[in-house]
């Protein structure tokens, strides 16, 4: 692997889904934490509910249900007939698997029994989850102390086996139907009640909880009204499937004697009344085994489909929150169809007619539409622009990071003065691998956990240029040193996790340069970092992109840092460049309305403390609802019918920058046209 | 409206030799109907302040006072919170209107509440029919407008704002701080305003506390603490504002110049914050 993707099949192991929304920057992504507190799922469930396996799954239950309903109502009289004329027959037209002891119809018994296994199963499994809840909703109501206590008896009492809880519970509680229900119940309490611990805790830790607290609302009520909302949908799921379990433990143990009692009958006292003639009569009690197992598969598909659905991985009871996704590397780019010979020597990257599409409901959304630049050596170009504009992705789509069903296509797209399209994936792979580095916002997920930082980099120099263990060390550390990260032999052998934020983002650009990339691009790189340490993580990607002739590319949403560092700054609005400029214009000499009033929302130290800041009214356009004409109109203060009707293209301003506007420089209402065309 | 201060307050957390002194004798005031700004690194004990002064965590000592009395933790909550993220600060299974309700006190007479939660949209400039809207349907600024929303529905006198503008964008923080100005100056509620953005801090707040290691280490108006910054790390704060767009040319010029702030022996390195600060108590 190489570097850039190293670190980035890190970054989605860890979770992030590469999407056509940048994250926002600073906080975490929400939906990351917990998926059971994410936004309405029910679409996603009713998507999953129409694969093929969802549907099976979901008639199945259907019809186990249907039957447990109908049964009793039209075929008690044939399962209760007594015929002594015709015991213990074998399989016939009349008896499809033949009679029982007294001469009944077994299939009509097996086909009765599902109303009486399926409600027992459910009782069991409402008693399981009912206790689960409570035990683990205890650390909630009882404070730290006693909370502490609750949580390790749940650890304990899940270390026991279910089903030896299950016999304990049904020697206390005596061989009842009602003994039975309680034994298996409680035995699958504690694997619920860690269940609700963890999610209960995950949910406990937000922010909505904690404004509620101080809004006064109690510990109880914020359990009834926040909590138990945000775990209800993950809960039912996973009683679902637990549902499907518990049928299969009743039948063992009514099978052994410690469950239903005769006169009344379920699956599991069918079996064991057909054990006895097994070798004369195998279907007597293999029928209702069938029907425990079909039964039970029918719960536990369900819910895992909607698990699936739901984001959840079914483990034992257990929610786990990582899903597992699996690198892959993009499809590539349309290949160019003429070499490129035009292009100046210096130029490291040339992009023209990139566009990123993804599959949505009604067609292609197309996130990013046709961008166009280059990009020099030694050059330093930002690009900025509100979150979801488009900017991780064109990054992305330039590093050929785009995972299926993402496609990425391009007129043209040349790095390092070869056409990225027309290599295999693995010399794409190499020369990506050694000339172009990747930063990210949050290094803490695109570092390994679980390996020491000198090691991590030191792998990068053994994959790529075949060092020696040693010397890719010694190169590891130097390059750590390089990046002011101070004693680096002994933070090299340290964890990411005893990096403070700053250093583990320096470390990254370490990691990038460990070779000689041609190109960084660093993609909000401070954004999660504070004032100070983000100067630092500034002031170094300045000074490698000096020393190297190495070319940057800033992407932030933050104009200030980009215009701190940058020489030309591109600016994208829903999924196009709107603007292309030297950094010393665009203060005062912009053209695009969307930049000029951008710009204008900053506050900075010279901002006028008397005024209201400047805003732009409306909010960003969403991917697949772009308007026909300009993506900007429907907020812009200068819109007319043409900016309705047709989208104005990217064309050169007559300065030496690039603007896409029908009205590029026209003064905007309210502002002294001095600050808009000098 | 109410003065909020902060009494030598110091919060722990952990026990024993991991223990780590997260705020340290912090003593500040809030003056009735005024904004003080808090600036400071992030893990330098802002949010454990804020969240010490609402009771989400344990003081280790000290005390916070709202007009010189305790502040009350049961009932009416004088004193309300604004959090950083609007995407998990709002509960996604409420509509906005439910959550802005449940906060509004119950000596308001149930048939009057829906009118209060329009009410209150509309001051933050809301329009009163998205209280049916789930969070999701909102955006970011529009779910930190509803935030805000929900901590004036508990009719406070001191508002504190963590972080309330970090995780939008540049084009809706404008509209957040505008609000955030005008709703101090219309209710008169005394506000303290975090925030790691010193422009932010200048052009909300006329005070401001320098926060360091869990410790306050310069306060005064913000004019002359940015202009004549006394603590180095102040200075080391000032020194790090990126220079903004609106400079223009003279951020540029950094371009071509010589690697000035560069080189390693930048002034600009604040000790490492990572957990083995010197903070850990032995
Ligand atoms: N629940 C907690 N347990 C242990 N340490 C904590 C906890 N919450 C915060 N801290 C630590 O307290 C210090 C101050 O954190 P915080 O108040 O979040 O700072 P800021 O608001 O300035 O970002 C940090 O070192 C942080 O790691
Ligand atoms: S093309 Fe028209 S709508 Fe678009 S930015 Fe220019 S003036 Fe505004
Ligand atoms: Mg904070």
């Amino acid at each position: 692997m190489d570097a850039t993707s190293t670190s980035l099949d890190r970054r989605r192991r860890a979770g992030a889904p590469a999407e056509a929304e940048d994250s926002p920057p600073a906080a975490g992504r929400p939906d990351l934490d917990l998926d059971v507190v994410a936004a309405p799922s029910g679409h996603r469930l009713w998507a999953a509910l129409r694969t093929p396996l969802g549907a099976t799954a979901a008639g199945l239950l259907g019809l186990v249900l249907l039957t447990a309903l109908l049964a009793p109502l039209l075929w008690t009289g044939p399962a209760e007939a007594i015929d002594t004329s015709n015991i213990l027959a074998g399989p016939s037209a009349q008896h499809w698997i033949g009679t029982d002891a007294l001469g009944r119809d077994l299939f009509s018994r097996v086909l009765v029994a599902t109303r009486l296994s399926v409600l027992l199963a459910l009782a069991a499994t409402g008693i399981a989850v009912g206790v689960g809840l409570i035990l683990g909703s205890a650390p909630v109501l009882l404070g730290p102390t006693a909370g502490q206590a609750v949580a390790w008896l749940i650890g304990v009492a899940v270390a026991f086996p279910g089903l030896l809880l299950a016999l304990f519970f049904a020697v206390i509680f005596g061989a009842s139907q009602t003994g039975a229900v309680c034994a298996i119940g409680l035995a699958g309490a504690p694997s619920f009640a860690r269940l609700c611990h963890t999610m209960i805790a995950g949910v406990m830790g937000r922010d909505f909880v904690a404004a509620a607290r101080v809004g006064g609302i109690g510990r109880g009520r914020v359990l009834i009204r926040h909590v138990l909302p945000n775990i209800a949908e993950p809960l039912v799921v996973q009683a679902t499937m637990g549902a499907g379990s518990v049928l299969l433990s009743f039948a063992g143990l009514s099978f052994l004697g410690l469950g239903v009692k005769a006169p009344a009958y379920d699956w599991g006292r069918l079996m064991n009344e057909g054990l006895s003639g097994i070798f004369i009569h195998p279907l007597a009690a293999l029928g209702p085994g069938l029907a425990v197992v079909l039964a039970g598969l029918a719960f536990n598909l369900t819910g895992e489909t909607a698990a699936r659905s739901l984001g959840l991985a079914a483990q034992g009871g257990f929610v786990s929150l990582a899903r597992p996704q699996r690198p892959a590397r993009s499809a590539g780019p349309a290949p160019a169809a003429v070499p490129s010979t035009d292009e100046p020597a210096r130029t490291v990257l040339t992009v023209e007619g990139l566009e990123v599409a993804f599959p949505g409901p009604a067609g292609p959304l197309r996130p990013v539409r046709g961008v166009s630049f280059s990009l020099a050596a030694g050059q330093a170009l930002g690009l900025v622009g509100e979150s979801g504009s488009g900017k991780s992705l064109t990054a992305l789509a330039v590093a050929q990071l785009i995972e299926p069903p993402g496609q990425v296509e391009a007129k043209r797209l040349r790095f390092a003065g070869t056409d990225l399209g027309a290599l295999g994936p693995r010399a794409q792979r190499h020369l990506l691998g050694t000339s172009l580095a990747m930063v990210f916002q949050d290094p803490m997920t695109s570092l390994n956990p679980t390996m020491r930082v000198g090691s991590q980099l030191a792998e990068v120099s053994r994959q790529h240029y075949g060092l020696r263990r040693r010397a890719a060390w010694r190169r590891a550390v130097e390059r750590l040193a390089a990046v002011r990260i101070d004693q680096s032999e002994r933070r090299a052998r340290q964890y990411p996790h005893e990096f403070s934020g700053g250093m583990r983002q320096r470390a990254m650009i370490g990691m990038g340069v460990m070779g000689t990339p041609r190109l960084i691009i660093a993609d909000e790189p401070t954004t999660a970092l504070d004032v100070t340490v983000q100067q630092q993580v500034l002031d170094l990607l300045r000074s490698i992109r000096r020393q190297d002739q190495v070319a940057l590319w800033l992407i932030s949403h933050d104009v200030s840092v980009v215009a701190e560092v940058c020489d030309r700054v591109m600016v994208m609005y829903a999924g196009r460049i709107v603007e292309e400029l030297p950094i010393e214009r665009l203060r005062h000499d912009a053209r695009h309305p969307y930049t000029r009033l951008l710009v204008a929302a900053v506050p900075d130290m010279t901002t006028d403390l008397t005024a209201p800041l400047p805003t732009i009214p409306g909010r960003p356009v969403e991917v697949g609802q772009t308007p026909p004409g300009c993506a900007f109109a429907p907020r812009c203060p200068l819109a007319g019918a043409l900016c309705r009707s047709s989208d104005p293209e990217l064309e050169p301003d007559g300065a030496d920058g690039r603007v896409a506007c029908w009205r590029a420089g026209a003064a905007l209402p309210g502002s002294e046209p001095a600050e808009a065309m000098p | 409206m109410s003065r909020l201060e902060f009494d030598h307050v110091t919060v722990r957390f952990g026990a024993g030799r991991a223990a780590l002194t997260a705020v340290d004798q912090v003593s500040l005031t809030v003056p009735s109907g005024q904004i003080v700004g808090l600036v400071g690194e992030s893990g330098s004990g802002k949010s454990t302040l804020a969240r010490a002064a609402v009771g989400l965590v344990k003081l280790q000592s000290g005390r916070v006072l709202l007009d010189g009395r305790p502040v009350p933790t049961s009932g009416r909550r004088p004193l309300q919170m604004v959090f950083q993220d609007p995407n998990s600060s709002l509960d996604p299974r409420m509509t906005v209107g439910e959550s802005i309700r449940e906060i509004i006190p119950p000596s308001l007479p149930a048939a009057q509440r829906w009118g209060e939660v329009r009410r209150l949209l509309d001051l933050v400039h809301l329009d009163p029919a998205r209280a049916r809207a789930y969070p999701s349907q909102l955006s970011g600024g529009q779910r930190q407008r509803v935030a805000l929303a929900r901590a004036l529905a508990g009719r406070p006198e001191v508002v504190i704002a963590d972080e309330i503008t970090s995780s939008l964008d540049v084009s809706i923080q404008g509209t957040v701080l505008n609000l955030v100005r005008e709703l101090q100056a219309e209710l008169g509620l005394s506000i303290l305003f975090i925030s790691h953005n010193l422009a932010v801090v200048r052009y909300v707040a006329a005070s401001v506390a320098v926060m360091y290691q869990g410790r306050i280490v310069e306060s005064g108006p913000t004019a002359t603490v940015l202009t004549r910054p006394d603590h180095p790390y102040t200075r080391r704060l000032v020194a790090a504002i990126p220079a903004g767009p609106r400079s223009g040319p003279a951020a540029a010029a950094a371009g071509d110049a010589p690697p000035a702030p560069a080189s390693p022996t930048t002034p600009i390195r604040p000790p490492d914050p990572s957990a083995h600060s010197p903070r850990s108590l032995p």
